[in-house]
């Protein structure tokens, strides 16, 4: 158990250390809430849509997770080119603890930064319908950071090079946002367009945190939440078969 | 006799079709101080690997501390500490940080683990620094503290790979009387390679020189100069493993090379 907690002390402490990643991480959601909520909201409003702050900001939130979780991939990816991550290897520990540990701590750190976002959108002017539900959405967020932690731990446990690991960071973290309910309600979109974001389980993340937090869903809580276990297991299971593969 | 406390038998390392090791044994008696040396890619890091369990040889068996390398794994990792070839501490950590993380690693109780920690930096000499993040570190310093972390479990065997690389010749010379007071005092085995033959010779008690992935020379300096007719180490080692420098991407490499040889194939 101890070893499980170090590692995962050994992410935070990393995490708090750099300042630059901090700030680099949270940059973009609050531009997002800016450019979006204020730029947009207006039209949506105009269109008879309602509040987008208010349908937005479970999106942004999931956005943030999803970035700061598959980014947190790059610290294995690290430890593997710098070397850390044999002093590790070679420890008589199994290596499915020391992945736990060390993603434990990726996903502390991503649940922190969604909370983050969650603060600064209520000073945009976002209020949760029900504060009552907000513990239940907080749930919600672990399992999500949970879920994407292991997608980030899986793809940098297969790439070697810092290129590569930019190159598969645009090609998974920007489709998975754009192509989700974070940014749109998914009733009047395309039919193309509706069925790859029906195919994509940031969705559902999105989804059940909009449900909890503003009161509007497009597949049903229910729904979600099985489609977010299911999510969470088969990335654990990537994570772990890819970390067994690794070798130094 | 006294058994051997690392021994290797006819151990093998072939990926895909490139063997990087063929075939080698040797034993390494309890308290020896035993040099691994070889030309680039002819199979050092690979067995290092092996011995250190990161790889698992293709075939043969490989003993440490009385343990199977790769059925008692636990085992045999408790056994050894090792100081890698590159640099292998967290920067973004302290000094005294990543101490107790590989004290936390290797399951040594917490109420001595602070003591030890402090008696090994001190002997390091990097005690009143134990608190400055290790990218603060110069060079010859992180190579301390590796090895203060390498000892501080209390390993039967400690495993050098390349430890001098990079250092000035005071802090190289300051860690090789260190090491060799391990061995003499606590009976420590020491397993280390190195580029130096200097080093080797005035250090190792004895040598294994491995090329093209097997072992062609084994015994004491004076015994390798014997064989070869030559005088000093050096002499007899380039006599052995020839005098050209080796191609790191040719056709026998070691595991560390062995991507980079393949993507280099693959661009020819």
């Amino acid at each position: 158990m101890e070893v499980l907690y170090v590692l995962w002390l050994r992410q935070i402490r990393r995490y708090f250390r750099s300042g630059s990643r901090i700030l680099g991480t949270m940059g973009q959601p609050i531009l997002l809430l800016l450019a979006l909520g204020y730029g947009i909201g207006a039209i949506y409003r105009r269109a008879g849509e309602g509040n987008y702050l208010q349908f937005l900001v479970p999106g942004i939130v999931t956005q943030t997770v999803l970035l700061s979780a598959i980014f947190w991939g790059i610290i294995i990816l690290q430890d593997k080119r710098f070397g850390f991550l044999s002093e590790m290897l070679v420890a008589p520990v199994q290596r499915i603890r020391i992945l736990l540990g060390s993603a434990a701590g990726g996903a502390t750190i991503s649940i922190m930064q969604g909370i983050i976002v969650f603060v600064v959108a209520g000073l945009f002017g976002f209020r949760p319908y029900n504060w009552a539900l907000v513990p239940l959405a907080f749930l919600v967020l672990i399992v999500m950071s949970l879920a994407l932690t292991s997608l980030g731990a899986g793809i940098a446990s297969m790439v070697d090079d810092f290129q590569g690991f930019q190159g598969i960071n645009n090609l998974i973290v920007l489709p998975l946002f754009f192509l989700s309910s974070a940014l749109y309600p998914l009733n009047d979109v395309p039919t193309p367009l509706r069925v790859i974001s029906t195919l994509n389980p940031v969705s559902y993340m999105v989804d059940a945190l909009r449900c909890l937090l503003s009161n509007q869903t497009h597949f049903g809580l229910q729904k979600d939440l099985i489609v977010m276990a299911i999510t969470f297991a088969a990335s654990l299971y990537f994570a772990v078969t890819r970390f067994h593969k690794i070798q130094m | 006799m006294a058994e051997a406390i690392i021994s290797a038998n006819d151990v093998r390392k072939q990926f895909g079709d490139v063997k990087a090791v063929k075939g080698i044994s040797f034993d390494v008696m309890p308290g020896e101080i035993f040099a691994f040396l070889g030309p680039n890619g002819a199979g050092k890091s690979t067995t290092i690997k092996m011995l250190t369990t990161m790889l698992s040889p293709t075939s043969g068996k490989l003993m440490m501390a009385g343990h199977d390398v790769t059925k008692e794994r636990d085992d045999a990792r408790k056994a050894f500490g090792i100081v890698f070839q590159d640099p292998s501490l967290d920067e973004e950590l302290t000094a005294y940080e990543n101490m107790e993380l590989h004290a936390v690693l290797y399951n040594i109780p917490k109420l001595i683990r602070k003591d030890k920690i402090e008696d090994l930096m001190n002997l390091v000499e990097l005690w009143d620094r134990k608190d400055s993040l290790v990218k603060t570190y110069s060079g010859g310093m992180r190579r301390r503290l590796e090895i203060a972390r390498g000892l501080l479990h209390e390993p039967k065997i400690l495993f050098l790979d390349e430890p001098t690389l990079g250092l000035d010749t005071q802090t190289r010379n300051l860690m090789w009387d260190y090491v060799k007071k391990l061995s003499d005092e606590k009976g420590m085995t020491i397993f280390f390679t190195t580029h130096y033959l200097d080093e080797a010779e005035a250090v190792a008690e004895r040598i294994a020189i491995i090329d093209n992935g097997l072992i062609v020379a084994h015994g004491t300096t004076k015994q390798l100069c014997k064989q070869t007719n030559t005088k000093t180490l050096e002499q007899a080692y380039l006599k052995l493993t020839g005098a050209t420098p080796r191609d790191e991407s040719s056709s026998s490499n070691d595991g560390l090379n062995f991507k980079s040889a393949r993507r280099n194939k693959m661009l020819r």
